[in-house]
């Protein structure tokens, strides 16, 4: 084997290397190194290396840890100390993680080694990573087509063998909808299985830290790193934590697995709908059974989703005022923004004066926010904190949010009662493949529809997967991979990744890469 | 239809947008809104709100002093200081 290939593995094939000393920590990261150099030109997952600082913590790893000498791809969102933490965001342009995020430490002491960070819609908004403002991630399998999102770099750079696996969040969908776009393993735990703290806040009662790997055994593996109560998060929750990876054999026969019809509409891809229908006579075949089930509020699950997360988006960018840190209108150089008709209102600012709109500087401090705001966030950021605004805003709060929040009550009624009786549930993770970049950047609506199959595990707090289970376009030059989808009651992982795995075993989806 | 008024929305997010934007967006958003209209369909007469997915009740910390940044470094990544302080503009005249 040469160096070149050890990025390529999984982390269950590195271990073994690691722990026969066959390679060391270093010589995985220079070779990660290389890979990232040589490949990642074209797909642009990452937005920043340290790789000094990573040998150092390589040359003292313990390689007989759990994940001991293993390199680890961060989301932009994650605070590791000391490392850049922008979510790829004009307004966090220069800050750097001032602790490290629970599941870093966690993940720290079982020896891995936070490596480079990933690129993502901004602030997790979005499906596609276009919302960067950075730069465009592209799909390794075509990279004419995105690699979905948000935690789209963290994807890309599992399939394109630049990262032995990585970390991401999943907010909507976030996880598991640019691992089906991209071939990879992705896991959304169950709200409150892994720690909250030093994820940046997006929507507060609905995301998660979570894997995605090459396989679901390297995804168990970072989980029962990552999970546990966190008394730095109140949401977290105080359960015990399995050996997941090493409780994956099971058999499947009395297991009894729901499909929910009304995630299988004619809306989605024929070539998925095979692809599913396809994973469903796997599972058969392996002895679970399968019964059609209905989850009657499924239609409103989007409309739901966006309105809850952009309310809790609004409050929670709200902190982002140009004071404490991050950027600045008018600071180093800066362009100062001509003033607009939105600013020549009422006072607002709570002072007793009118903003100035004489100077070129900010002269007042409601000026100030709104122009470091306006300059600091891009398009699809702004937009959803004008929405979660509105539906917050007074006359519409009950109208528009209480009402959602009502909805989703009935959505997690929905699942409570089909896992009564069922052992999990699988669906497509998403109604259709990689989409084309720019395809859908000027549609913000059609954009959320890429969520349609995932939002709803978010809302109802129950852990979800999507694994690799097929490819649409087969005969075409670029075949684009298909996401399947298994849902499990909340802290029922263990039995998730057993599905997950037994399907995985028997087929061989996961062991295709894209030609790079 | 929604009633949504960009303009006046962004005054209370302190966002300052462009004519463009106020304008796309008002016309993105309502199309937003108008999906989630669907929403009055649902029957919720006497359904709970969700405000979480799993809620947790009276979780506290034991009332005791703990490391924290100090002032150095929660200054580091301000856009002006001075004295100690953060700069902002001037909020009295």
């Amino acid at each position: 084997m040469t160096p070149l290939d050890l990025p390529g593995l999984t982390i269950v094939e590195l271990q073994k290397l690691l722990r026969a000393r066959e390679v060391s920590p270093r010589e995985v990261l220079l070779a990660l190194h290389e890979r990232i150099e040589s490949v990642d030109p074209g797909i642009n997952a990452y937005l920043w290396r340290d790789l000094d600082a990573a040998l150092a913590a390589a040359e003292a790893a313990d390689v007989s840890l759990p994940l001991g000498g293993i390199p680890l791809a961060i989301k932009d969102a994650i605070s590791v100390e000391g490392q850049p933490c922008t979510c790829s965001s004009k307004i966090l342009q220069g800050y750097c993680g001032m602790f490290d995020a629970t599941a870093i430490s966690r993940l720290r002491a079982a020896g891995a080694v936070p490596f480079g960070r990933t690129n993502m819609d901004e602030f997790a908004m979005g499906s596609s990573t276009e919302n960067s403002s950075v730069q465009p991630t592209r799909n390794p399998w075509d990279r004419a087509r995105v690699p979905g999102g948000s935690s789209g770099g963290s994807a890309a750079a599992v399939a394109a063998g630049t990262a032995l696996a990585s970390l991401g969040s999943d907010t909507g969908g976030s996880i598991r909808q640019p691992a089906a776009l991209s071939g990879v393993v992705g896991l959304k735990p169950s709200y409150g299985r892994v720690s909250r703290y030093g994820l940046v806040a997006f929507a507060s009662s609905l995301e998660q830290i979570g894997p995605l790997t090459k396989t679901v055994r390297d995804a168990a593996l970072l989980l029962e790193a990552m999970a546990g109560v966190d008394p730095n998060d109140s949401t977290s929750l105080d359960a015990p934590v399995p050996a997941y990876s090493s409780g994956l054999e099971t058999d499947l026969r009395g297991l009894r697995l729901g499909l929910p019809k009304e995630y299988l509409s004619d809306a989605i891809d024929p070539e998925i709908r095979s692809a599913i229908d396809a994973a469903v006579a796997q599972f058969g075949s392996l002895g679970a059974e399968i019964v059609e089930v209905s989850l009657p509020h499924t239609e409103y699950a989007i409309d739901t989703y966006y309105l809850i997360a952009t309310a809790e988006a609004s409050a929670n960018l709200a902190r982002f005022d140009g004071v404490r840190y991050g950027f600045r209108a008018g600071e180093n150089g800066g362009t100062v923004a001509v003033p607009s008709a939105a600013l020549a209102g009422d006072d607002q600012t709570g002072t007793g004066q009118r903003p100035s709109l004489q100077s070129e500087r900010s002269t007042s401090l409601f000026e100030h926010y709104a122009r470091t705001r306006a300059e600091g966030f891009g398009a699809e950021v702004k937009r959803r904190i004008i929405l979660g605004t509105y539906v917050l805003s007074s006359g519409y709060y009950d109208a528009y949010y209480l009402r959602a929040q009502k909805v989703r009550t009935l959505i997690r009624r929905d699942f409570s009662r089909a896992f009564e009786q069922v052992d999990a549930l699988i669906s497509p993770t998403t109604p259709e493949p990689a989409f084309l970049l720019g395809e859908r950047a000027a549609d913000p609506f059609r954009m959320y529809l890429a969520d349609i199959f995932t939002n709803a595990a978010n809302l109802a707090g129950i852990c979800a997967i999507s694994l690799p289970c097929g490819f649409a376009g087969a005969a075409m030059a670029n075949p684009l991979p298909i996401g399947l989808q298994i849902m499990a009651p909340v802290l029922e992982e263990m039995r998730l990744l057993q599905l997950a795995h037994a399907f995985e075993q028997n087929t061989e989806w996961h062991q295709r890469r894209p030609a790079l | 239809m929604s009633d949504l008024d960009v303009a006046y929305v962004a005054r209370l997010a302190r966002l300052e947008l462009t004519a463009e934007e106020t304008a796309l967006f008002q016309t993105q958003l309502a199309q937003v809104l108008d999906h989630a209209a669907r929403l009055r369909e649902v029957d919720v007469e006497g359904i709970e709100p969700a405000a979480l997915a799993l809620p947790k009740f009276d979780v506290g910390r034991e009332d005791e002093v703990r490391p924290s940044f100090t002032q150095t470094e929660a200054l580091r990544h301000a856009p002006r200081a001075a004295h100690g302080l953060f700069i902002v503009p001037k909020v009295i005249e």
